[in-house]
This record gives C-alpha cells, structure tokens and sequence, in this order.
C-alpha cells in the first residue's frame, strides 16, 4: 500500500496534525483524547475481554470486534490520567472502525510516525501508538480467521 | 529571592526539610513573587487537562532531554527553557508531578544539574493535591519571560557515567527498578516495554531497594523512620556511604537520590542515568542474575 492509498478517514487524521504548528498538535491529541468513547456496556461489565497493550507506558486495552460483513470494530480505555494514551487510542477508534479487515491490516505500521508527533511529545511515546496498532491488527487477523 | 520554607513539623524529622512543601503551604503561597510552581509529568498532555493555578509545565522528554544526544540539554538550552517559564535563577521552584513524584524528582534532580539552588517537591505530588480537593484549573498559565543565565551543567557530583559505576566497584550502589528487573526475569517494568536492554539482570553487589518502597500509598514520602529501615537497615548503607543508584533511564532512580540526599542526609549520592538502558547493552561489562546481588568483581 503506497502512503495515498490510506483509508480516508486515517489519511484526513494526517492531514489535520501536519497542518498545525507544533505545540497546537498537542491540543488536537487532547481532544481526541477527549472524544474517546466509552466502552459498551458489555466491555464495561467484562474487562478480562479486553487485551492489555504493554507497550504502552499507561494502561490501555483495546478490544476488536469484527462483524460477518468483515467489518471491524475497535473499542478502547485508558484512564483519565493518561491523556497521551487515550488521544493515540482515541485515534485509531476514529480511523479504523468501520474499515474492513483487508483495510485494517494493509495500514503501514509507521502510521503513527506520520502524524508529525515525534517531537511534541517524543518518538519513544509514539512508539507506544505503533503498539496499539500492532495490537489491534494482531487481532483483527485472529478474529477474521475465526469467521471463515 | 526565596520564599521562606515550609515550617510543618512533620517535615523537621528529614535532613533537609526545606526541600519539601506541604498542600496547604502550597495553597497559601501560590501567587507569591518569587514562587514558580512546575508540573512535570509522565504524560505530556496530563497538565493541560488541570493543574495547580499559575503552574507551568516542564516535560522531561521535549524540555530537559537533548533531542539529538542521550544527554541533557546544555546550559543555553536550559536558560532559555527556564527563562521562557518565568524561573529567576534565585526563584523558589516548588515541582510536582504524577507517579508519586517520579518525573518531578527527575526533573529536580536535572535543575540540580544546573545549581539551581531553591528547588522543592510538593510532596504527595499531584495526585494528592487533587484528591484533598485543592484548586486545578485547564486555564493556560502566561509567565512573564526572565533573563536566565547559562549556567554550565556540573555532572561531576550528583550524576555518575558507566565508567564511575565501574570505578565504584566495592562501593554499595542501589539497584531501584522491580524485583523482577533486578533478577533477570525481564528487562522492562510491566508496561514500559519500549525502553530495553539487550541482556537483563543486574550491576553485581548493588542491593534492591525498588524505589516505591520509600512512597506511602498516598504519595507522599515515609517517615524518616521507615525509610533508614529501608535503607540503612534492609540495604545495609551507613552513614557517609558514597552511594549511586540507578535504574532504567534514571528517572525513579531520581526519586530514590532525591531520599538518600534530602530526606536522610547522604551527602555523596549519585544518580546513574544511563541506568539499565545503558548497562543492559554495553559490551564488557559485568552483570549478575537472580535475586542475590552477587558479588562485586576484583578489579
């Protein structure tokens, strides 16, 4: 997948952080850390259903649904206290649920190095993002398998 | 200028109770000329969601980090950084963070770098302040810009290189990361998987103290009591010990020298920064696993 075939919604995500100064990217994480979701009640009732990132320095878990459409679903939490965290997982709900799995999974993994992040808040807490990622379509694959 | 110290006598029982301040001292002089108060966190975007009123940040990363070397910024950087955030070279700094303080000792440990002479925690760090219900607010803090003078950094006290940990064989050093850091079993502390070493383990002799034991469940620090049973006691330092302390890029280690110095008084402690990050990939070097601290090789 070259970089201009980025699904729509992930490719404006882009767009949006690199066309700001520097210090105003850091406000545009904060509201989508802000406008994280909550979970559905269902996850909200089960967390063991949800799969801890380590490589995220703050707790957060993600939890992939994948509809029999091949539709993908991504749910996501992370303490009020780990506002970084939540913005990056706040994020990827924003620009892949509602991909299909084929979508999902051709996502470059440097994605999150893209967003122009690595020096308002550090490439090692953007790496924490790639984790998320790998994560999430780790899952993705695993659930798209079980469908067939 | 300083602002006069935090007289709660709790405070009178550590070595240097003038680095500490409490909530409600905090409270009654915010707002003071000389007082420049300082979030540093972990999360880079945890201050602009509440911090103490007239607060500035500092983050550790994008501020205090040299952005192309593994080193800390030099003293023209430090000066425009401190300048830009109001801090008068002769300004009280009180700083407070999340994580029981973890990022704020950090951070006051690097303004120590520099000389910066009246630099506190509030202790119980930020996490206390909001839970007893104090003031925060989202509203952006505007310091009026100073002159700081570029002061050049001093790394020959407080900081010690690989080489100075080499050169300290036979002397005890402190070993601040998780019980299964020290041992081997991992090289990472669950969570932090991003910051690794190549080989895990531990710096032969160094006893295990991780740092958290020094913090009460309300972030704030031990009595002076528990913390020499701690150190003096289960470490076996004593009085006068030339101690260094390290962990894995040098930051809860910061908290652990922050202990040693001015809650009990050590007056020769020095913090590894390049920590297990740099030992863990050096070439060369000794390392021991398992839980004992092994011995500490003839040199």
């Amino acid at each position: 997948m070259t970089e201009r075939d980025l699904p729509p919604t992930l490719a404006q995500i882009r767009d949006d952080f690199l066309e700001l100064e520097l210090q105003t990217r850091l406000q545009l994480l904060l509201e989508f850390a802000n406008e994280l979701p909550e979970l559905p009640e269902t996850y909200r009732e089960h967390p063991d259903l949800l799969e801890k990132v380590e490589e995220c320095q703050s707790p957060v878990y993600l939890f992939v649904e994948v509809g029999d459409d091949r539709v993908v679903h991504l749910y996501a939490t992370a303490p009020r206290e780990s506002p970084t965290t939540r913005g990056f997982a706040s994020i990827l709900v924003q620009g892949l649920s509602g991909l299909t799995v084929e979508e999902v999974l051709a996502v470059p993994d440097d994605y999150p190095q893209m967003l122009g992040l690595a020096q308002a808040v550090s490439p090692l807490r953007v790496r924490g993002m790639s984790g998320m990622l790998g994560r999430t379509k780790r899952q993705v694959t695993v659930k798209a398998a079980a469908l067939s | 200028m300083s602002v006069d110290r935090d007289p709660s006598p709790e405070f009178a029982q550590y070595a240097h109770p003038e680095r500490l301040v409490s909530g409600d001292w905090l409270e009654a002089n915010l707002g003071a000329p000389s007082l420049v108060v300082v979030e540093s966190d972990e999360d880079v975007l945890l201050y602009e969601t509440g911090h103490i009123p007239g607060a500035v940040k500092i983050d550790w990363h994008t501020d205090l980090n040299d952005p192309v070397e593994r080193d800390y910024v030099q003293g023209e950087a430090f000066a425009r950084l401190l300048g830009s955030k109001g801090i008068a070279r002769d300004a009280t700094v009180v700083i407070y963070g999340d994580k029981n303080n973890w990022w704020a000792a950090y951070a006051l440990w690097v303004f120590t770098l520099f000389g910066h002479e009246d630099v506190r925690l509030l202790d119980g760090g930020r996490d206390k302040w909001i839970a007893d219900g104090r003031a925060i607010t989202t509203e952006a803090s505007t310091p009026t810009p100073v002159e700081y003078p570029v002061v050049e950094r001093d790394d020959s006290v407080i900081r010690a290189f690989k080489e100075d940990v080499l050169a300290h064989f036979g002397k005890p050093l402190i070993d601040v990361r998780s019980p299964e850091e020290y041992s081997g079993e991992r090289t990472e502390i669950p969570g932090y998987p991003t910051e690794n070493a190549l080989r895990p383990g531990h710096i032969p002799s160094a006893a295990s103290v991780p740092w958290a034991r020094a913090a009460a469940p309300d972030a704030t620090f031990k009595r002076r009591e528990e913390l020499e049973g701690i150190y003096l006691g289960d470490a076996g330092l004593k009085e006068g010990d030339d101690v260094i302390a390290y962990c894995r890029i040098g930051e809860r280690s910061s908290h652990t020298w922050f202990v040693l110095t001015h809650l009990l008084g050590f007056e020769n402690v020095r913090n590894y920064d390049g920590s297990w990050t740099e030992w863990g990939s050096a070439v060369r070097v000794p390392i021991a696993l398992g839980s004992e601290p092994g011995e500490a090789p003839r040199r």
